[in-house]
């Protein structure tokens, strides 16, 4: 069975174990184990069990005028969504958001930039960030509608300023955390400036730049609504947080509730379609992530 | 055999928060081409910083350092650094990114040529199969040998590695310095290594220069520590020498 070879006074014993284990090394799971297995199931029974108690309790209650039941909400967003009112409110609300956004996110890479190079750009940064990012973007929006007046200048304003602050931040301290090493292996291949910058730093630090957008985006998106609220009618179209506004005026609050639903939509959307994929296709990727 | 690198008079120091330190005093050496030049010293002995500056990294505030008669100032691609550290891989890039990135922005070379290259390196390393992996897929050795294959493939006029294998196990290790030299046997190119373990720098070099700490000084060079053996016993001999020079001052010993 053994061979045994000797080496000097040293004995080396061969063995031959590797045939016949009956022992279960792997099994498949069983149907029911890979569907619990995946997240969205899990989520998708939270949010139908949530929409069964709305229901119970808006019956229950019987007062369409404070909290209509679920199967109302759905039939104003499926009424309001079939004549087009709520796509063209939508639609309205996100270009606006779309380019306060951009703007915000050219706005910060420039500081953000400008701050690693110098010292005095760092503390700048620094104190920027320290006083604007404690300020709520809606409270600026009075001085705003002085400045820019009724429309989406205002709007883009205050935008700008609920992106770049906190994107500002996560990406300096993203920058401030990239390794010595990888910032050597950078200058070694005799990368300076704006290449060292965008071809290391931002790679290095995607996945805190990640972060910054991702909250950068949340911030954007509640200011706005919240803005849209306090007026929403520029150009004769007003966005979601308008629609809500004027419906509630109007005592029409399953619409009410159909625009918050869509608030909330759209929310799910860029958070689990758009983010998530770019965290799959980068940061997860490259394992900078779990 | 042409002198490549030239240090001469080289004394190095650092601010720490309070504190300057002197790594270096006035250490002087010269690099041949296609040596293996150790640097060897307990920790503390500024052969890292040596290797740093020779990089690029740091400048002397005395003495010169200079490649192929040009003063270093600043990193280049010419002087390739292999670290100790696993992150030094790009973690955005494969196997093969790596080893390619620094061809096309250092070297300028099309895409088509670098990964020529870039695959006949890492096939030195026998690392083909891993060709498309993204480095935190990879081992410890294993994202050394890239970092070697990248390094390499540069062909730069020195590799500086500092301690590569030091995070290594031991037996990955055994293995990665065995293929080290089997590159050299194939390319003979120059390199410059720093260890602080006796057994790897008699192993790995054909010329070792040992310092002594705080400041780090020049105590000895050694050449042809490729002439001895393990068999006849002056491997063992030369280790047990250099030990004993190391520690002379040490109390206890």
């Amino acid at each position: 069975m053994s061979d045994i070879v000797n080496i000097g006074p040293a004995r080396i014993t061969m063995r031959r174990e590797s045939e016949a284990a009956g022992t279960e090394v792997e099994r498949r799971l069983s149907a029911i184990e890979l569907i619990w297995q995946s997240g969205t199931v899990r989520k998708t029974l939270i949010i139908i069990v949530l929409a069964i108690l709305w229901e119970a309790y808006g019956r229950y209650l019987d007062n369409p005028l404070s909290f209509p039941t679920f199967t109302d909400t759905v039939r104003a967003l499926w009424e309001r969504t079939l004549d087009g009112t709520i796509p063209a409110r939508a639609w309205t609300s996100v270009k606006v958001l779309v380019m306060g956004y951009a703007a915000g996110v050219v706005l910060a890479a420039v500081i953000t930039i400008a701050a690693i190079n110098t010292r005095i750009g760092t503390d700048f940064l620094e104190v920027m960030t320290a006083m604007f990012s404690p300020l709520p973007a809606i409270a600026l929006l009075p001085l705003a509608l002085i400045w820019f007046g009724l429309g989406n200048g205002s709007l883009v304003f205050i935008l700008i300023h609920s992106v770049m602050w906190a994107l500002a931040l996560n990406t300096h301290s993203g920058f401030r955390a990239v390794s010595q090493t990888l910032r050597m292996v950078g200058r070694n291949y005799g990368l300076k400036g704006l290449p060292y910058v965008f071809r290391i730093l931002v790679p290095a630090a995607f996945p805190e730049i990640l972060t910054g957008l991702k909250i950068g985006w949340a911030f954007a998106w509640r200011t706005l609504i919240a803005a849209e609220l306090v007026f929403g009618v520029s150009s004769g179209q007003g966005g979601l947080g308008w629609f809500v506004f004027e419906n509630r005026n109007l005592l029409q609050i399953p619409e009410v509730f159909a625009g918050l639903l869509t608030v909330i939509i759209i929310g799910l959307i860029v958070e689990n379609l758009i983010f998530k994929t770019i965290e799959r296709k980068t940061v997860l990727k490259w394992g900078m992530q779990n | 055999m042409s002198e490549l690198l030239n240090v001469s008079g080289v004394t190095l120091r650092y601010k720490t928060p309070g504190l300057l330190v002197t790594a270096t005093e006035r250490v002087s050496f010269q690099v041949n081409t296609s040596d293996r030049f150790v640097l060897l010293g307990p920790s503390g002995c500024g052969k890292s910083t040596l290797l740093k500056a020779v990089g690029g990294y740091l400048h002397p505030s005395e003495g010169t350092i200079a490649i192929k008669g040009k003063t270093v100032t600043e990193p280049g691609a010419d002087r390739m650094m292999v670290f100790q550290e696993f992150d030094q891989l790009l973690p955005w890039r494969t196997v093969l990114e790596n080893v390619m990135f620094p061809l096309e922005v250092a070297r300028k070379m099309g895409a088509a040529e670098a990964r020529a290259k870039a695959e006949h390196y890492i096939e030195k390393v026998n690392l083909t199969r891993a060709l498309n992996a993204y480095p935190h897929t990879l081992s410890g050795g294993m994202k050394q040998r890239v970092a070697i294959a990248r390094g390499m493939a540069m062909e730069p006029d020195i590799l500086l590695m500092d301690e590569p294998f030091a995070a290594l196990d031991a037996l990955t290790r055994r293995t990665c310095q065995d293929e080290l030299l089997q590159l050299w046997e194939e390319t003979k190119f120059t390199v410059m290594f720093v260890t602080h373990s006796i057994a790897e720098a008699i192993k790995i070099g054909n010329r070792i220069l040992l310092l002594s700490p705080h400041p780090g000084r020049v105590k000895a060079e050694i050449a042809d520590v490729d002439k001895v053996s393990s068999l006849d016993g002056t491997a063992g001999r030369l280790e047990k020498t250099i030990h004993d020079l190391l520690f002379a001052d040490e109390p206890g010993h």
